[in-house]
């Protein structure tokens, strides 16, 4: 298998962990996540494998949530900061190639919930 | 298998010197030192012992939110600046090549280190899923190698890359780590390196930088290999050029073949010059 995503939730498991060793709690509820459109991380891929890896860990049985964030760029060619379906799309105002993206590829946890 | 940094699931194989690794358990917060850049797991343990299996405190029922805010590969990118720092303080100078499988990287790793072991100390780190293959071909040129088989894992990681620099006489020089052969995930992962070196080969396809454009778009450099094959294949190498360019406008590109040494000069000059001016001392001593 060929997906980053498996470390990636392994990274998350990791910061959970660093929050254990911080506030002591038993169990994990959720766990939120916000992933840019335009990141690293597929967030189907993401939801594929976090069963598995959080399997036998303290985050076994939580839920993950993914929020979101669209991809955001500011075009050099008119001066606009605009919504970036992909990293190297055209202005979709004024069709110019000049798009330095700003935005959207975030790959953060926000927060949990846990008991 | 260690989830906190993945000891468990790639291991450095056939070590020149030292010791081979061991995965290692983190059975409690501990530091260990990787050579002179001791880095601290401030992890506890995961503990399987507890979680859902009917553990209840009392008084601690209340379910609550905890804000982390934290970037989820921010214990790599702790990682990864532990090896910088590193191999700032012992003059080394480091690429990461990183390609899809096949394109030549090993075999233009094997030209470059016949060409440059003169004048540099020279390393090299492989990554590979399984076997030591690509590490036989690189000592066979007399140069150092050392092997991660990453396992099931599809790219390197800055924790595994600190654990191959312990087998390494780091002493100035170039350092060249090649990647697991893969054009997405090894994007995401800093190594700590100086530069991303990105090759694609003149057999696959020119609209590959716009079908994979974080490598490209993290890449300094973009090696078109294979350049001895383009009289026998339809490769449009001036829309590769604008492809790659258009995810990354300030990509520096190099045509050359591997097997024929054609363009190997202008990449050897394109690394030592960096190395240089990265501060890179240390030309061998006569």
């Amino acid at each position: 298998m060929a997906m980053h995503e498996v470390s990636l939730i392994e990274s998350v498991i990791a910061l959970v962990e660093q929050e254990r060793a911080k506030q002591d709690f038993a169990r994990v509820f959720a766990i939120r996540l916000r992933i840019g459109a335009l990141g690293h991380a597929e967030p189907d891929a993401l939801r594929f494998c976090f069963d598995a890896v959080t399997h036998g860990t303290v985050a076994e049985g939580s839920r993950l949530e993914i929020e979101m964030v669209p991809g955001e760029g500011w075009c050099a060619d008119c001066g606009k900061t605009v919504l970036l379906a992909e990293r190297f799309a055209a202005c979709p105002v004024c069709g110019g190639r000049h798009v330095r993206m700003t935005g959207g590829d975030s790959l953060r946890m926000v927060e949990m919930e846990v008991e | 298998m260690c989830t906190v940094c993945g000891c468990g699931t790639a291991r450095v194989a056939d070590a020149p010197v030292g010791p081979t690794m061991r995965a290692h358990t983190h059975g409690q917060d501990h530091a260990h030192p990787h050579g002179d850049h001791a880095h601290v797991h401030a992890t506890p343990a995961i503990d399987f012992g507890t979680g859902l299996a009917g553990v209840s405190i009392p008084g601690l029922s209340q379910q609550r939110t905890i804000a982390i805010e934290r970037d989820i590969l921010a214990m790599n990118a702790e990682y990864a600046e532990a090896n910088r720092t590193r191999l700032r303080e012992t003059g080394v100078f480091a690429l990461n090549l990183v390609s899809s499988p096949g394109s030549g990287k090993t075999a233009l790793l094997v030209r470059l280190a016949t060409a440059l072991k003169a004048r540099w100390p020279i390393a090299v780190i492989e990554g590979d899923q399984q076997t030591s293959n690509d590490a036989e071909r690189i000592r066979a040129t007399g140069v150092t190698a050392v092997q991660i088989n990453t396992g099931k894992g599809c790219h390197l990681d800055a924790h595994m890359i600190g654990h191959a620099l312990e087998q390494l006489p780091l002493a100035g020089g170039l350092l060249f780590i090649e990647n697991v052969g893969n054009l997405v995930c090894p994007a995401a992962f800093d190594l700590g390196e100086a530069c991303k070196v990105v090759v694609l080969s003149v057999t696959e396809g020119e609209d590959k930088p716009l079908k994979y454009p974080d490598m490209f778009a993290a890449a300094d450099l973009m090696l078109l290999n294979k350049s001895d094959l383009l009289p026998h294949l339809d490769f449009d190498v001036a829309a590769c050029l604008a492809a790659a360019r258009r995810v990354n406008p300030q990509i520096e590109i190099l045509a050359v073949s591997a097997r024929t040494g054609e363009g190997l000069a202008s990449v050897l000059a394109w690394i030592e010059g960096r190395a240089i001016a990265a501060g890179g001392s240390t030309v061998k001593a006569e």
